[in-house]
């Protein structure tokens, strides 16, 4: 019987964000602040051969310019970004000068009277461009423009032979675009230096305040005790809001040190557009064998993704791609091979789901079209490949009871049941007769929980009561509006007993709490769920040592609840909370404790990707039903139903609000959404040309929260924020295709593809 | 600098402002910069997303497509001016009841738009609801918590109770 786990508490930040209070990074303002503005690349693809920076350097107003040559550290940051760029711009994102002005609007005129002088060099713009045999190269450390250490592989059974034993064989490719994290809050971050205390301090819209802090200090040629990082409430990130934040951060911070005064960098829509991350596009070869019952032997898959001018995700993303390609399916012999390339474009980084709304796209078409092909319902067919108790991941981990569980099969049928999608499919075949013909699809999937192989997953909390009860919970995990602190505070009220309405919980500072890596992978409930646990232990074992001599017994007999510290033997023997509190105090034991959760390292070949790739898996399954205009192409999204395997649900309105976000972001995904570019020029400039989902737009929608037993996580819970996004956009396109009967491989079914089945642009058709 | 800026009056949160503008100025740096009200934020600066609105003159406007001496003679509702001190009001109460928050970024002005639904028909559908928050862009939400606590409010309010 928990107390608060598994309960709808409200969540705990919402009181300061409805009444406006919530202080975000562009909301900071300080005495003598000056405001940076960034002057961005003309050409995708150039050599500088001048910076002259004087007309703007005697601007009225601007403070300073500065280029490259300021930088007094390390001007290159992980993944080849710039702090700012000096020799060659590899992107239209590619920063060159920060100009540094009393205010922003003397800025913004400022920034455009630094003249630039390039030499343009020939770019690729796409996948194929970049693979072509005489491609200019973007990066001399990247021969052939393939990035370095993207390419990663999973090699399970043999698949010649797979292959062999099929009766069919089919070859499809898919393909899905550039989106973007359309955050509601473009990104502000301020730099304050601090001589005294050699440090510099920079707050605003970070996701992963340790690998800015990594990123500043670097740029500085400082070490990594002299710099702080506050991320304020943020506005939304999805993943966005880290290599863009790195580098906003690193040109602030030496600003700051430059100038001895506050430096505010705060983004238009347009330059947030311009210069953050998106989400890769991903193209996917299969080739697959399947038998006349349906079973599939082998699956050859050749993954690309496009990484754009710099990049330092693909390698992980791509890593993620790996496991997940093949699906969630009994596949026997499977072949992936996944690597990545740079373009002068936009570029790919994280966006909640990691690469999984792209594989998942990939595979549940393939799905679909397999059991057409085949004869089967998508239900059944599914159905018989679908991984179940007994079966082995792609990485080969057992599955099944006191393994990882496997509740797909199940789940399958739930929602089958409740969806009548079986029955639905047939009605809508059949009145799909006049121009307005609707669709129903399915799309499902597995996902590994937590960074897992993809790199060390490890972090720490700290939990502290005072003298007075009161409780502080500190980690190094972001609250990006998700629901953390609260899930985290759940954790800890259920642990120690005591009410929620104790605890504070402040937002990061990397002073104050050890590394506990990027809030990223879903892993903030799961992996820091973990180590909150192990502190609330330490410090109830010593609250119980307290209570015991007070009370004259063992301290193993103590059990805390409703801040009530009692005798499991003899409940009637039984202390207030706080006057243990008290008395621990008063007799000096520390009522503190930090910890530290790793599942270690994970025991995968890295050749193969065969072995333990992830602690424990989720799974998903969503319906979609559409409406499709043929005479105009537009796609009406009617109803998604989106089942999740949650583990134990901490919170399950939160987790509903997670699904129904995931569902709409992953509409726009579908149907919407698409960062367009001509020759490296962005045409999808602002919210007006780059649309995404209104309340309009928005399905009825319907969460069902499975729970499985699983072991892993803090009372069994898992993860939620990524799985609600990264089905929903293969379902809607399966039940358009259904519809239609035309089956499209591109991502977005936005009105041309629908209407024309493929794309128009000033340079022709493209797919 | 000081030569063309022009003098206005405007009433924001029941309290008068007098105040030498910039021509150029737009409203929402006004309440932003110039009197710290900074609960109104900018998403896209372009009146797309709906980040910026506050309620003049009883509508809902974009305060960033609206220039500052543009509101002379204007009453102005923003975030900071819903609920009476400390006591929240109902709209605000019903959006943490219904958790219709995720990041925050864009509540502020999907409480204002709120409450002009609510002004003009304390007894929305949610045809109406979904029509008058259209212009607010949320990222997080999906919409659907935010919906239902629009409805909720409308109920505590004394509006609601039979389904139209």
């Amino acid at each position: 019987m928990y107390r608060y786990i598994r309960q709808t508490i409200p969540k705990i930040d919402l009181k300061a964000k409805v009444t406006g209070k919530a202080r975000y990074g562009g909301d900071i303002k300080l005495h003598g602040m000056v405001y940076g503005k960034t002057v961005y690349s003309k050409y995708p693809h150039a050599k500088i051969l001048n910076i002259d920076t004087s007309k703007a350097d005697n601007f009225p107003g601007v403070v300073a310019v500065l280029t490259m040559k300021d930088v007094m550290g390390n001007n290159e940051l992980f993944g080849g970004f710039h702090v700012l760029t000096g020799d060659k711009v590899r992107f239209i994102g590619d920063g060159i000068a920060l100009v540094l002005a009393k205010d922003l609007k003397t800025a913004e005129k400022a920034q455009k009277l630094v003249e630039v002088e390039y030499e343009v060099l020939p770019s690729v713009f796409n996948i194929d461009e970049a693979l072509a045999e005489d491609a200019p190269i973007i990066h001399d450390f990247a021969p052939g423009n393939i990035i370095p250490d993207s390419t990663h592989h999973l090699i399970k059974g043999d698949l010649e032979k797979g292959l062999a034993e099929a009766d069919f064989i089919f070859e499809r490719t898919y393909q899905t675009q550039f989106i973007e994290h359309a955050y509601i809050e473009p990104e502000a971050v301020v730099a304050i230096a601090d001589a005294y205390e050699e440090m510099v301090t920079v707050y605003g819209s970070i996701q992963n305040p340790f690998s800015v802090r990594g990123a500043v200090a670097d740029a500085l040629g400082w070490s990594l005790n002299q710099v702080r990082i506050i991320p304020s409430v943020i506005g939304g990130t999805f993943g966005g809001k880290d290599e863009i934040a790195s580098t906003l951060s690193a040109r602030a911070a030496v600003a700051a040190v430059k100038l001895g005064r506050p430096v505010k960098i705060i983004l238009s829509r347009e330059e947030s557009i311009l210069e953050s991350p998106k989400r890769h596009p991903y193209r996917f070869y299969y080739k697959v064998g399947v038998k006349k019952d349906g079973t599939i032997t082998a699956m050859k898959s050749t993954v690309i993704a496009q990484g754009g001018g710099y990049n330092n995700k693909a390698q992980f993303t791509n890593w993620r791609a790996a496991i997940h390609t093949s699906g969630a399916y009994r596949i026997p012999n499977i072949y992936t091979e996944v690597f990545g390339v740079f373009t002068n474009t936009i570029h790919g980084g994280a966006m909640r789901g990691f690469s999984s709304p792209q594989t998942i796209f990939g595979q549940e078409s393939l799905m679909d079209e397999l059991a057409e092909e085949l004869g089967f319902n998508p239900v059944e067919f599914r159905q018989i490949n679908a991984l179940r108790p007994g079966d082995t991941t792609p990485t080969s981990q057992p599955l099944g009871p006191g393994k990882i569980p496997a509740p797909l099969p199940e789940m399958i049928k739930k929602v089958a049941e409740q969806t009548e999608f079986v029955k639905r499919k047939e009605e809508f075949s059949r009145i799909n007769e006049g121009p307005i013909k609707h669709g129903i699809g399915m799309a499902l999937a597995m996902r590994g929980a937590g960074l897992g192989g993809e790199g060390l997953d490890a972090t720490g909390a700290n939990v502290m009561i005072q003298r007075d009860g009161s409780v502080v919970v500190r980690t190094g995990l972001t609250e990006n509006g998700q629901g953390l602190k609260t899930a985290h505070s759940q954790i800890v009220a259920e642990a120690l007993g005591i009410s929620l309405e104790r605890i504070i919980y402040p937002n990061v500072d990397t002073m104050t709490v050890p590394d506990g890596g990027p809030t990223v992978a879903s892993r903030g409930t799961m992996i820091g769920g973990r180590a909150l646990l192990k502190a609330c232990e330490e410090i109830k074992q010593n609250l119980f040592k307290v209570a015991g001599e007070m009370l004259d017994c063992s301290s193993v007999e103590l059990e805390i609840r409703d801040e009530k510290i009692f005798s499991i033997n003899n409940p009637e023997q039984s202390l207030d909370y706080l006057k243990v509190v008290d008395q621990a105090v008063s007799i000096g034991v520390m009522l503190a404790s930090l910890q530290w959760f790793s599942p270690g390292v994970a025991n995968l070949d890295h050749h193969t990707n065969q072995g333990e790739a992830f602690p424990t898996y989720v799974w998903g399954v969503v319906v979609a039903e559409v409406e499709v205009d043929t005479e105009t192409g537009k796609v009406e999204v009617t109803k998604v139903v989106s089942a999740h395997d949650v583990g134990t649900a901490v919170n399950p309105e939160a987790i509903k609000g997670q699904v129904y976000g995931g569902i709409v972001m992953a509409q726009g995904m579908g149907v919407l959404e698409e960062v367009e570019e001509e020759d490296g020029i962005l045409k999808s400039k602002n919210l007006d040309e780059y649309l995404i989902p209104t309340s309009m737009d928005m399905p009825e929608m319907e969460v069902i929260i499975v729970e499985t037993d699983d072991a892993f996580g803090p009372y069994g819970a898992k993860s939620i924020g990524e799985p609600a996004t990264e089905i929903p956009a293969a379902a809607i396109a399966n039940a358009i295709t259904h519809a239609t009967g035309q089956r499209i491989r591109y991502l977005p079914y936005n009105l041309e593809r629908v209407l024309l089945g493929h794309k128009l642009t000033k340079k022709g058709v493209r797919p | 600098m000081g030569d063309n800026r022009l003098m206005i009056k405007v009433t924001v949160n029941d309290r008068l402002y007098e105040l030498q503008v910039d021509p150029e100025l737009r409203l929402v740096d006004l309440l932003r910069d110039e009197l710290g009200l900074t609960g109104t934020k900018e998403g896209c600066g372009k009146g797309e997303c709906g980040a910026c609105t506050i309620i003049m003159n009883g509508k809902t406007v974009n305060s960033c497509m609206v220039l500052a001496f543009q509101a002379d003679g204007s009453e102005i509702l923003t975030i900071e001016g819903m609920g009476d001190g400390e006591e929240l009001h109902p709209i605000q109460e019903a959006f943490i009841r219904q958790g219709a928050v995720q990041c925050g970024y864009c509540t502020p002005g999907m409480v204002l738009s709120a409450k002009a639904i609510l002004d003009k028909n304390p007894n929305p559908s949610e045809e109406e609801i979904r029509k008058g928050i259209s212009g607010n862009l949320c990222r997080c939400t999906g919409y659907q918590k935010i919906v239902d606590a629009i409805k909720d409010a409308a109920e505590v309010m004394g509006g609601g109770g039979d389904e139209r």
